[in-house]
């Protein structure tokens, strides 16, 4: 066995462990730090394929963003893991359906005429100048301007209307504005007074 | 190195000789946090009218050392109700991305770790990593001051990781690489300090080198620590070694950032004046400068208010960097470039 598969093998099985760990953890916050490990490792095994710009955008935007806030919101929930536990067997059924569907679909891809291990040889490995980033950057804003536009304007809409949802402006709230702060000068706050020691009763105390 | 892979083969050869980087990129990275933890107390004693530490050893300058020692020996205090496996976890957390980051930066001309295409890219996937020692610190301390420190960390290195970000699209676009050995040549010009990436985006280093200090939880942005209002943040319960490697990841991160400004805003390696030889002296120099400026704030200004600190990352610095980068932008497509 080669090193590339040793890797391959190592980083599949925390994969698989942590992955399962996500599921089966009955505390939130280690579901979700085993999500992170998943995410990293699933990272690792795209730099085995050498594509390092997705390899790296993965940690950089689920590990290092996404999952931050994932967390952020799951520590300060207090999740009550017996009411989540409730209706276990009711889900169950269509739960079973959905990963009977999940399966097939990866059989019909991996095991199908069009996509299966013969049809699909591995790719020639890139010459040392190749860049990854370049090409794709190249491929995106060239031939897929369109999509990636679109793509990005969804993005846009969806920020909007997620912060339409969910603003909601309270009357007695007190705001401050920052530029009436900076604004704000000695003069309108404090009046030095000069006033004369008194000289009369120096002395008298000691 | 060749000697070596005749003796026992070329792979491990490599391996053995990569192995051998790494130890002394770490050694030399601690040895110098521990001075800079000195000149940290020096430089705010002396702005301060004190002395500082000046006991141990000649002018004081052994006291990083007996610090070490002391927090070596102490106690690592588990609170009650702690998760134990996170607890100790969240240190190590904390310290590998401010070593691991290292791997990128080069030296000088040629003298890097790993001299990999997406050196940038990787420098600030590992760095995002850093807040989870700050998160699972908190949330694992089983304490209140703990969680209150890592719930307002983690929301200000999203704030301020997104400005970080945009800052370096410009650095990286004026120099067409991500690579940092390309970006520092990138800025060698006949004219010395006038082609670095400095003069044309100082606003951006502006920002990078502000967004840096509140992503290293430093004054005056240590909201996360805090010791006015919550003690000490997300680190109140840790002791001993544990604390210990907090603080080493903290200042590994101070150099880790100063290093990395100098390569892409300061020219690295490059000598500022055209005619001097460039060489590793001048980068050691830009990275000494910039940490100063990090005590140099420290010993200024007062702590950020925590409102304070979301306004300016979310609404004066990103708004900020993007009209910058679509002027950088405008500025390369015209060809109006002085440069």
């Amino acid at each position: 066995m080669d090193f590339e598969k040793a890797a391959f093998y190592f980083f599949a099985l925390i994969l698989v462990l942590a992955a399962l760990r996500v599921i089966t953890a009955r505390n939130p916050v280690h579901s979700a730090l085993s999500l992170v490990l998943a995410f990293f490792t699933a990272a690792a095994l795209w730099l085995l394929l050498e594509a390092e710009f997705l390899a790296i955008a993965l940690v950089l935007v689920y590990v290092g963003a996404v999952m931050v806030l994932f967390l952020f919101v799951v520590m300060m929930l207090d999740i009550n893991l017996d009411r989540l536990r409730e209706g276990y067997w009711d889900y169950l059924v269509p739960a079973l359906v959905v990963a009977g569907v999940m399966v097939l679909e990866m059989a019909v891809i991996l095991g199908g005429r069009y996509f299966s291990l013969a049809q699909m040889p591995k790719p020639p490995a890139a010459d040392p100048d190749y860049s990854n980033t370049r090409a794709l950057g190249e491929v995106l804003y060239t031939e897929y301007v369109y999509a990636f536009e679109i793509a990005a304007v969804i993005l846009l809409v969806a920020i909007v209307a997620a912060i339409g949802l969910t603003l909601r402006k309270r009357k007695d709230n007190k705001y401050q504005v920052p530029s009436r702060q900076i604004s704000a000068r000695r003069a309108n706050r404090v009046r030095l007074v000069s006033m004369p020691s008194d000289k009369g009763d120096s002395g008298a105390a000691s | 190195m060749e000697w070596l892979a005749d003796m026992i083969g070329t792979p491990a050869a490599v391996t053995l000789w990569t192995l051998a980087k790494i130890v002394a990129i770490v050694i030399v990275v601690t040895l110098c946090v521990a001075y800079l933890t000195l000149a940290e107390r020096k430089v705010i004693g002396y702005m301060q009218l004190r002395l500082g530490p000046n006991r141990v050893g000649p002018k004081g300058l052994f006291q990083p050392f007996a610090d070490v020692l002391k927090l070596l020996v102490k106690e690592v205090i588990v609170p009650t109700g702690a998760n134990k496996f996170l607890f100790i976890t969240a240190p190590v957390l904390s310290l590998m991305p401010a070593l691991a980051a290292w791997a990128v930066v080069p030296f000088t001309d040629g003298a890097v770790v790993s001299n990999i295409d997406a050196g940038i890219l990787y420098v600030l996937a590992i760095t995002s990593m850093g807040v989870y020692g700050v998160i699972v610190a908190g949330w694992a301390s089983n304490s209140k001051y703990a969680f209150l420190g890592a719930m307002r960390s983690a929301a200000q290195i999203v704030a301020y990781e997104i400005a970080m970000g945009f800052a370096l699209v410009c650095v990286l676009m004026m120099s067409g690489s991500l690579n940092l050995s390309v970006i520092v040549d990138a800025q060698r010009t006949d004219l010395g300090v006038l082609g670095w990436n400095l003069i044309p985006l100082f606003p951006m280093f502006v920002v990078y080198f502000i967004s840096a200090v509140a992503e290293t939880n430093r004054a005056p942005f240590d909201v996360a620590e805090g010791e006015s209002e919550i003690v000490a943040g997300f680190h109140v319960e840790y002791s001993g070694t544990a604390f210990a490697v907090f603080f080493l990841a903290e200042y590994a991160n101070m150099i880790l950032v100063s290093a990395l400004a100098a390569l892409m805003f300061l020219g690295g390696w490059l000598s500022p004046v055209p005619g001097l030889p460039d060489g590793f002296p001048w980068f050691a120099a830009k990275i000494a400068f910039l940490l100063f400026c990090f005590l140099w704030f420290r010993a200024t200004f007062p702590r950020y208010r925590y409102d304070q600190i979301m306004r300016l990352g979310w609404k004066v610095f990103i708004p900020l960097t993007i009209v910058w980068l679509l002027l950088i932008g405008i500025l390369m497509r015209m060809s109006w470039w002085p440069w």
